[in-house]
């Protein structure tokens, strides 16, 4: 008796093309029929759909004012303190992906992407100068820069970190300007594309924190914190965000002197970010309990104290778990900016409902606006998602 | 002066690693541990066996308190154990333990998992604890895994990384929970010989095992638990040649037949 070599047995050939589609589009005679329908709409219905896009659609009320979709009324002459945050960010982005690699390397090119297509946007707007286009393209190679500096061995992590958290503080600060030396620019007339980020960023970067500091109150032996963590988890989850954002715009300045004013901004934001917190802690509890009690027997054996346990052991296992329903709750936060709307202010969906609004001549235009809106803000959520399976990839999800 | 009673204990005691003064546990109604006491003296290698149930995973895990005992006194090294959180943290310090299903960090490559506490508890430089690492990785046959992460290795391989986790904090006694029990039998005997290894070099070891060869070989006494009480003891010469109690030669014709 002989052993089998490697010429005796080897893996079937995967199928061809036409046994392929023979398998999975015309096995028998009710699939092929609807392999052709379906293939008839799909056709018709992207031909249609390019069709439109190109020739059809009138995007004037888009084309004619792109800026105030970016900035909203941002003053023209200081448009360069965003350019400055844009550039900054951009940089940081190239930075962090030369240290990390894995999710920034994703958002960096999701970055520079965009970029080019702001650069090459198609506007005849005399507001969009070939400056302001030139401008994205070198922002966009600031990206690049930054990656090769984030390359050197030098830059950790540790510094990394610092440098974005400052970058955030001297954005902010830039942006709003400070007494004599920049004008003020008020924040009831930022808007648009800005805005909708400052929320968004400011919700995301403000509520995850939070949600864990919930998800591990709600948690804890000590009945105080964990009755009053679970009792604002459950009142919150139980409003609407709108309702939220009445109550932090309109209710909660009532309580205050008349002398405190908090910004309208900074009032929006802080509903924003205490609704998602509450979720954000519910995704982390989930990561929490999924951890098996071996790991608390295994740190407390090595004397590992409960702070230590909790940061080294628990903590990096449980949020590793719950990658992907952080990332839908940061897309989710992301999308529910919008509701900004209903306490005045003018983030992107606004903006283009009142330039619908402002010009008669664009009443029968709305659904370009839209579209072109819901354009934008898949563009951005896709690279949130796609983010995260890169940074699932790299951590080895559902492996380790 | 109610302190008195156990700092007078701690003196008589002064060479017993462990010493359990009817210990007992209750896990809600059930009654686990019925008045467990036994003294185990620096260098000795302890065997408790016993069926499933019988508490001797409990009793070990009382020992640096990952249960609480309700009843009764438990001294590691001279430090009686109670609700003073910087005594419970002492005694976790000296007293190393291996569990049945490893327990290794897995978002943690094996030499991280070795040195985390090291340097968060004991507060050693990166460099040095990495060192200790590596001798102990040698010791237990593995330093080529250093890198590795748990899941990228076997069983046996795994066991070994957490016994050289437990080592890493210099511990004077170290408690194993079954560390066989969830292995493959190719991979037992790669344990047990860096177990019998260990046990060689004079360290206080108290074993959960059912591995009678090893008992046999490396023990000085064994303990027969049964229903949270201990039935008998003895030097393996006496349990295996000549047990008193019928339960214990029921139990060990049960175990050896096979």
């Amino acid at each position: 008796m002989t052993t089998a070599t490697s010429e005796d047995i080897r893996p079937p050939e995967p199928p061809g093309l036409i046994a392929w589609l023979r398998k999975n589009l015309f096995s028998n005679w009710y699939n092929s029929i609807l392999t052709v329908i379906v293939g008839v709409l799909v056709v018709w219905a992207v031909y249609a759909g390019i069709r439109w896009v190109f020739f059809g659609a009138d995007w004037s009320p888009v084309t004619s004012r792109p800026l105030l979709y970016m900035v909203g009324q941002y003053p023209v002459g200081q448009i360069w303190r965003i350019g400055l945050s844009l550039a900054l960010v951009s940089f940081l982005f190239g930075v962090s992906w030369g240290v990390w690699g894995g999710m920034m390397r994703a958002f960096s090119l999701s970055l520079a992407f965009i970029l080019v297509l702001l650069a090459l946007l198609p506007t005849e707007s005399a507001q969009y100068t070939m400056e302001i286009r030139v401008f994205m393209v070198s922002a966009a190679l600031l990206i690049f820069l930054g990656y090769s500096i984030g390359k050197q061995s030098w830059i950790s992590s540790r510094i990394t970190l610092l440098i974005w958290l400052l970058s955030l503080i001297v954005i902010l600060v830039l942006l709003r300007g400070f007494g004599g030396v920049l004008p003020v620019i008020p924040t009831n007339i930022w808007g648009g594309l800005l805005l909708t980020m400052v929320l968004a960023i400011g919700g995301i970067v403000l509520s995850f924190p939070i949600g864990v500091l919930l998800a591990l109150g709600r948690r804890s032996k000590l009945p105080v914190i964990s009755f009053f963590s679970s009792a604002f988890i459950e009142i919150v989850r139980g409003v609407p965000l709108i309702g939220i954002l009445f109550m932090s715009s309109i209710i909660f300045p009532l309580f205050l002197p008349a002398e405190v004013r908090i910004d309208r901004l900074v009032r929006a934001l802080m509903g924003i970010t205490l609704f998602s917190a509450a979720y954000m802690a519910e995704n982390v509890r989930g990561g929490l309990q999924a951890i098996p009690l071996g790991q608390f027997d295994a740190a407390r054996a090595i004397g590992l104290n409960n702070y230590y346990t909790t940061v080294l052991i628990v903590l990096p296992q449980a949020l590793r778990k719950v990658i992907p329903s952080i990332v839908g709750q940061f897309i989710a936060l992301f999308k529910d900016t919008t509701l900004a709307a209903g306490v005045g202010l003018l983030e992107l969906l606004s903006v283009g409902q009142s330039i619908l609004q402002a010009n008669p001549n664009f009443f029968s235009l709305q659904m370009e606006v839209y579209i072109f809106i819901a354009a934008v803000f898949w563009v951005f959520s896709y690279s949130l998602s796609f983010a995260s399976r890169r940074v699932e990839a790299a951590l080895g999800v559902g492996k380790r | 002066m109610s302190s008195q009673p156990g700092q007078v204990s701690e003196q008589k005691s002064a060479e017993a690693m462990i010493v359990a003064r009817d210990v007992h546990k209750w896990f809600g109604q059930f009654h686990a541990l019925k008045g467990i006491s036994m003294q185990v003296k620096k260098g000795e290698v302890v065997v408790i066996f016993g069926p499933s149930g019988s508490g001797k995973s409990t009793f070990i895990r009382t020992l640096n308190r990952l249960e609480e005992h309700q009843r009764g006194q438990i001294i590691i090294d001279g430090i009686e154990l109670t609700h003073d959180i910087k005594k419970i943290e002492r005694i976790r310090m000296e007293t190393g333990m291996v569990f049945q299903s490893f327990n290794l960090f897995p978002h943690l490559t094996v030499i991280q998992n070795i040195t985390l506490a090291p340097i968060w508890v004991r507060k050693w430089r990166k460099q040095k604890a990495e060192e200790v690492a590596m001798e102990l990785l040698e010791r237990v046959g593995i330093p080529e895994q250093a890198e590795k992460f748990p899941a990228e290795l076997s069983g046996g391989q795994q066991q070994r990384v957490a016994i050289a986790r437990a080592l890493a904090m210099q511990p004077k006694i170290m408690l194993f929970d079954e560390p066989t029990s969830a292995l493959d039998p190719e991979m037992i005997k790669e344990v047990l010989d860096v177990m019998e290894e260990l046990a060689h070099s004079g360290m206080t070891m108290l074993v959960v095992t059912h591995e009678m060869g090893f008992a046999r070989a490396v023990a000085k006494r064994m303990f027969f638990f049964d229903e949270g009480m201990i039935v008998e003891s003895g030097t393996p010469q006496e349990i295996f040649g000549n047990p008193r109690e019928a339960r214990t030669k029921l139990f060990l014709s049960q175990i050896l037949t096979h």
